[in-house]
């Protein structure tokens, strides 16, 4: 489709001219991540047997930061109109600027993932399970936080809001993100834990698109 | 349905009704107590401390009934623009969100002597505190704009996107296996709790929804007013406001 490959090639082009966006995200992940191991003590033991939990809690916040550029500014400069009015249906307009806010924050996140995983002296053989988790989990908070972003255009404090809206969704994601990673950690089968990550992935990729296209309807009229 | 939608309508017949409901819910909800605390035997196993279950676990069903009239609402809201659904949502939400942080706490005082902890992290309590969550996210959403009508819509599409989380909290106990009991009534065979407990159970249980409706329509009216009072104000910019 025309209208689904402009909207990736026009957000790709302004977050590669802006670039600080992207980059502001990653950063943040790295150094919650990093406050850990000072928080908690430099035991390796300890840190990893958290190592699971705290990249992907650094992933969920991170992704929490970028989302208020999703729609935001295009709601202020009234591309979103245009967008609501393009002849394409606007859930696949949506389902577009997921896919590109993915592509600039959430795979950045999930490649530098492992590295994190070093510092938190994570087992050597969860790496891949957690870059399988990361790239089955990180699509779904960018659709979840879709659905949040679009609900809140034009709110006062939409940035704060928009995290309390989110955040209770995606626990889904951090529970069996975490438990593959664990299960691979003490050398147990991470299939079961992967495949309801990619359920929920499935069940995100039609249904987070329509209750978003729904919000940004509601928000230009 | 649509014979309702008429506010002023709406107003007159709930005004009419509520001290009905009130009564009602007064007589059943002190029915309950007394048959809970004072007639009711103790568990062979939980002793006294059972009685904590004839407020918690009928909180507990109000707080997954109050968000499915939450849900109902804003669905007719958004579908058919029916004019009492979204004051009927947003007077159900506090209520609501009330009734999850009884169950939450009640289930905190239980199990601290029967579990020996204030809180497990298990897939039934999780869930239970996911849906408090979404309770104050639709407030804190439904409040966040300057126009009140673009809150209730943002907060109706809200609602509808949390129903996900209702049948979790249902089978959470069948799906998962977590330290909270399974359903005792909800079975294809006979409900399994003894009828001395089943009848100041139910009684609590038709106390608090009626308690539910008493407020709900309190809290409709109050909404209805701040709305007319509201719109007076734009006719009239003299005529004082309350807030």
């Amino acid at each position: 489709m025309n209208g689904f490959t402009a909207i990736i090639r026009r957000e790709l082009k302004l977050a590669m001219r802006q670039g600080s966006d992207a980059a502001i995200a990653l950063m943040f992940f790295v150094l919650v991540v990093a406050l850990f191991p000072l928080g908690v003590g430099p035991e390796p033991g300890i840190l990893e047997r958290i190592s699971g939990g705290v990249v992907w809690i650094g992933a969920l916040l991170a992704a929490m930061l970028s989302l208020d550029r999703l729609f935001q500014a295009d709601h202020e400069d009234g591309a979103l109109d245009l967008l609501v009015m393009a002849p394409w249906p606007l859930e696949a307009l949506v389902l577009a600027k997921c896919l590109a806010h993915w592509m600039v924050t959430g795979l950045p996140i999930m490649l530098i993932s492992p590295l994190l995983g070093l510092l938190l002296h994570m087992n050597t053989d969860a790496y891949l399970t957690l870059l399988a988790a990361m790239a089955l989990g990180t699509p779904v908070l960018s659709l979840i936080g879709a659905v949040g972003a679009s609900l809140v255009l034009g709110a006062r404090r939409a940035g704060v809001l928009v995290s309390l809206l989110v955040l209770p969704l995606t626990v889904p994601v951090l529970i069996f993100g975490v438990s593959a990673v664990e299960a691979a950690a003490i050398g147990q089968d991470a299939g079961p834990h992967l495949m309801l990550l990619g359920a929920l992935l499935l069940a995100a990729i039609p249904l987070c698109p329509w209750a978003a296209a729904a919000a940004l309807r509601q928000a230009v009229t | 349905m649509h014979w309702f939608a008429n506010p002023a309508r709406f107003m007159r017949i709930a005004e009419k009704l509520l001290p009905w409901v009130a009564g009602a819910a007064v007589l059943s909800i002190a029915a309950g107590l007394y048959q809970g605390l004072l007639t009711s035997p103790a568990d062979y196993q939980q002793g006294e401390t059972v009685r904590i279950m004839y407020v918690h676990v009928p909180s507990a069903w109000m707080s997954m009934f109050c968000y499915m009239t939450l849900a109902v609402a804003s669905a007719s809201f958004l579908i058919w623009k029916h004019p009492l659904a979204d004051v009927a949502a947003q007077a159900a939400a506090p209520i609501g969100a009330g009734f999850t942080a009884m169950a939450l706490i009640t289930g905190a005082l239980w199990g601290q002597p029967m579990w020996g902890t204030w809180w497990v992290w298990d897939a039934r309590l999780t869930s239970v505190l996911i849906l408090f969550f979404l309770y104050l996210g639709y407030i804190a959403l439904v409040n966040a704009f300057d126009e009140p009508e673009r809150g209730a819509r943002a907060g109706a599409i809200l609602a509808l996107v949390g129903v996900v989380n209702v049948p979790i909290i249902k089978f959470s106990v069948d799906w998962w296996n977590t330290l909270h009991q399974p359903a005792s009534l909800t079975r294809l065979d006979a409900p399994a709790i003894d009828p001395a407990m089943l009848s100041p159970l139910l009684l609590m249980a038709l106390g608090f929804q009626l308690y539910f409706v008493v407020v709900l329509i309190i809290r409709m009216r109050a909404i209805l007013t701040a709305r007319r009072i509201r719109a007076l104000h734009m006719v009239e910019p003299g005529v004082e406001s309350g807030d």
